[in-house]
């Protein structure tokens, strides 16, 4: 998977979309997770560790493409506290449903309130690869410790 | 959605229906197969429905694996496989 840094191939990540870069940060976080052996700690929280770390790597990954959506999320992430939501009330005439459905879409790419529709559908279609690809590497640590 | 109002106004249809349709080949063939004809509205739906999928998956994904990993004591050999991914 590692390529020779020359002069014709100054990237030594050959393929920008390549999971590489995520796959170690979640592997990294998944040993500290597991080395924390404090017992006073719920079962719950672990999961909930995991899953940031499945989040923070998804984001990693995607920072040398530079996409808005990776950005967000990080600025998400590293948020302490859940900051309340500003919840302004605008009243609007009453959208269609494809305007709804695009509402729904901006809610659920991270930083996607504040983009134009052009850039929304590239960060989506962005997000949804990584989001797959952070799938199946969980899928795949899980079939490696389960075996 | 072509009546929709555009922060710039400076997006043009023919932009809008490229990245609509390409947004329709990230989604996986069983999705695609649902939608029979593609209409704007349909694809955004299922491409919200398909993240909301991905989401959960996550999410269940990472309470298996704490399970698993609070099953697996540490010098067990399952220890070790992620251990030796590291180096």
């Amino acid at each position: 998977m590692h390529r020779e840094i020359s002069p014709g191939n100054p990237n030594p990540n050959p393929n920008p979309n390549s999971p590489m870069p995520g796959f170690c940060y979640f592997l990294h976080a998944l040993a500290r997770i597991q080395q924390d052996v404090a017992p006073q700690r719920s079962p719950g929280k672990k999961g909930r560790r995991i899953r940031r770390a499945a989040y923070a790597s998804m984001a990693v990954a995607a920072a040398p493409r530079r996409m808005a959506w990776s950005r967000a999320l990080l600025r998400r992430l590293r948020r302490r506290s859940a900051s309340p939501r500003r919840k302004t009330i605008t009243v609007t005439r009453k959208k269609t449903r494809t305007e709804r459905q695009e509402d729904e879409l901006r809610r659920l790419v991270p930083g996607g309130r504040r983009m134009d529709l052009c850039s929304l559908l590239e960060e989506t279609g962005d997000y949804l690869q990584c989001l797959a690809a952070q799938v199946s590497l969980m899928q795949w640590v899980a079939r490696s410790i389960s075996e | 959605m072509s009546s929709r109002r555009t922060t710039g106004g400076r997006i043009s249809e023919d932009e809008i229906n490229e990245l609509i349709s390409k947004l329709q080949s990230l989604l996986p063939e069983s999705r695609r197969r649902n939608m029979g004809r593609a209409s704007a509205g349909k694809l955004l739906k299922e491409t919200c429905s398909y993240i909301k999928s991905l989401k959960r998956e996550v999410e269940d994904l990472s309470e298996r694996l704490a399970a698993l990993m609070s099953t697996m004591e540490t010098d067990s050999p399952q220890a070790e496989i992620i251990r030796s991914l590291l180096r």
